[in-house]
């Protein structure tokens, strides 16, 4: 195990330089000079200009910018906002909030999608699980801004079940609604891959034999087939935790939840390049060592995994 | 050890009179072809969701190329007075909030929509296959950089990616930057598929036998390992038009998509999202045109990833 967790640590370094690297090389080398834009349309004074340069190390070549750049990222500074406030400091009042509402949609995505895709399984091609298909792929189709907003009309303004936006605080009562909507993406994907899987097992050898041994029905889809179909369903919502940030960033756009992913969504709708870039980062280490975390349970669950080479 | 008898020992040869040639010998030369792809076809053809999603991949496309077919109505004239108007005789969906005409402006979106989902898809395949054909079949130092190359771009979720290209591309943003904005992150998936693909296929007899046969390794490539492993390839394809086409709208949607005097989809929506409690029908109506197309895409690739994959066939 201390090998795997070794290899897998030894992995992440190249990953990590190259993605970082990749960001800042996109930022320096598209077209725009920087200062020019603090300056406006006056222009500056040759001096403040060089002035300026030398304090964002913009006189220095690519690769020295680089270095610094992460020194910075190893020492917690994560870059400031447009505002004037360190990055870090927005991330630790708005991370918490992020957490809260993520969680809410894993845990619906993931209860409401393996039932249903328990039953549409074992009931293949019922009514049931005809219909079970066709709406989770209309569900994939619909955009997850199109579901929030159709959803605040519906549910915020109309039947009036729950606030539009969230409150600030972001109560878990408020975070029901974009947590439903942010389930969504995923939930349709949960439900089909726990349908194909519960299929594919329901023929195995081990169900024959536990149906053989006179086991009841229950238990035999319980023990058997349902903890053998969790595998891939548990590694997909594991790794589905890009599509999560995405969604997360509309979601909380639109519901005005005070998370990451607003502060990134307001910074992109005011065009702060500087605030995007820094979040962006942030959010690509933390979706790569989630991705890693992700690899070492999955190690840990299955033995094959951790001695393949 | 006990010493076996050496072979010839035992040697047995029938007697030549023993069996006739039986009927079951015979070679049928009228047997209907069969491989992969044609199997495909005829799978295909008896599903009616292929139809359904063709049909509805048709219309739009035909909308996207003669959009002039369906309306009179030029969809940049838009006269105040109509302000969020409801639908009537000359504007059957309504107007938006700056009065221009909803049904107008989404037969005119379709080209903006489908132009991405095709340029991405032809950028996302091009590079994906040429890097996963070389990774999986001239392995070695190629394999572990493509491979790692592939591994940093895929890091990075590529609507992410994509917002700060086009957030720091803020002067050009047109169908062309856009597509190459989704298209850079999103080859990985590609590539990394059709190398799976290749190595599992390239040790095949058939390879062997052509190496031995003194075909060249670019042409047993070309000629042999791709045809056969590319059958995934297409089934991703089909479903990242779909993926593409969401991720225009997102982008528009998040105002680093188009610029606003592109008429797309996603433009449509953002423009309508604060008019949600007023007009919510400027808003309703492009999101629909927008989820039946993508509807219609990924129901064509379940449609052909049932076909392609016997695996899936028995799921259904």
């Amino acid at each position: 195990m201390v090998w795997y967790i070794l290899r897998r640590l030894l992995q992440l370094i190249p990953v990590f330089f190259g993605a970082t690297l990749l960001i800042y090389f996109m930022v320096f080398a598209l077209p725009g000079d920087p200062i020019a834009a603090l300056a406006g349309d006056r222009g500056l004074n040759p001096a403040v200009i060089a002035q300026l340069r030398a304090h964002y190390h913009l006189d220095q070549p690519f690769i020295i910018q680089y270095l610094i750049y992460l020194r910075g990222i190893f020492t917690g500074d994560l870059g400031t906002s447009f505002s004037g406030q360190p990055v870090s400091q927005i991330l630790a009042a708005t991370f918490p909030v992020t957490l809260r509402l993520t969680i809410l949609a894993v845990i619906i995505e993931s209860a409401a999608g393996i039932l249903i895709g328990l039953v549409s399984g074992l009931r293949k091609g019922k009514l049931f699980d005809a219909s079970a298909l066709v709406v989770s792929l209309i569900m994939i189709s619909i955009p997850i801004f199109v579901i929030a907003f159709v959803s605040q009309f519906i549910f915020g303004i109309k039947l009036a079940w729950a606030p539009p936006t969230v409150s600030e605080g972001a109560p878990w009562g408020d975070l029901i609604l974009p947590a439903f909507v942010l389930a969504t993406v995923s939930f349709a994907y949960i439900v089909r891959l726990t349908r194909a899987s519960v299929i594919e097992n329901l023929s195995e050898d081990f169900v024959r034999t536990a149906t053989a041994k006179g086991l009841s029905r229950r238990r035999v889809i319980r023990v058997h087939i349902l903890r053998n179909s969790m595998i891939p369903v548990v590694t997909y919502i594991g790794t589905d935790f890009g599509t999560l940030i995405v969604g997360a960033t509309v979601t909380e756009g639109i519901f005005n939840v005070p998370g990451v992913g607003r502060t990134l969504y307001q910074a992109i709708i005011r065009g702060e390049a500087p605030t995007v870039v820094s979040f962006v980062t942030v959010m690509v280490i933390i979706y790569v060592v989630f991705n890693l975390l992700i690899d070492l349970l999955y190690g840990l669950l299955d033995p094959r995994i951790r001695y393949a080479k | 050890m006990p010493s076996n008898p050496p072979l010839s020992a035992t040697h047995f040869v029938a007697p030549i009179d023993e069996t006739p040639l039986l009927g079951v010998d015979t070679v049928s030369i009228a047997a209907r072809k069969s491989n992969l792809y044609l199997d495909a076809w005829r799978d295909v053809r008896g599903r009616p969701l292929f139809y359904i999603s063709g049909a509805i991949i048709l219309l739009i496309l035909v909308v996207a190329l003669m959009p002039k077919l369906f309306t009179r109505i030029d969809p940049t004239y838009c006269n105040l007075d109509l302000s969020n108007g409801g639908p009537s005789a000359a504007h059957l969906l309504g107007s938006t909030f700056q009065g221009c005409d909803v049904y107008a402006r989404i037969i005119f979106g379709a080209g903006t929509s489908l132009a991405v989902g095709f340029i991405v898809t032809a950028l996302v395949t091009l590079v994906g296959v040429v890097v996963g054909a070389i990774a999986g079949f001239y392995g070695r130092w190629a394999d572990a950089v493509l491979s790692r190359v592939g591994d940093i771009f895929f890091s990075i979720p590529y609507i992410l990616a994509a917002v700060v290209i086009m957030s720091l591309f803020s002067s050009a943003r047109n169908v062309w930057t856009i597509s190459l904005a989704i298209g850079a992150f999103a080859w990985p998936s590609t590539a990394r598929i059709l190398r799976g693909q290749i190595l599992s296929v390239k040790n095949a007899d058939y390879v062997t036998s052509a190496t031995a046969l003194g075909v060249s390794p670019s042409k047993i490539l070309l000629k042999h390992v791709l045809p056969n492993s590319i059958a995934p390839v297409i089934v991703i394809t089909t479903i990242g038009l779909a993926a593409a086409i969401v991720a225009e709208s997102t982008l528009s949607f998040l105002g680093v998509g188009l610029g606003s005097g592109t008429i797309s989809w996603g433009n449509e929506i953002s423009n309508a999202q604060g008019q949600l409690r007023t007009n919510p029908s400027s808003l309703i109506y492009p999101s629909i045109a927008l989820s039946v197309t993508v509807l219609a895409f990924i129901m064509m690739g379940e449609v052909v990833r049932d076909a392609l994959d016997p695996k899936a066939r028995a799921r259904r």
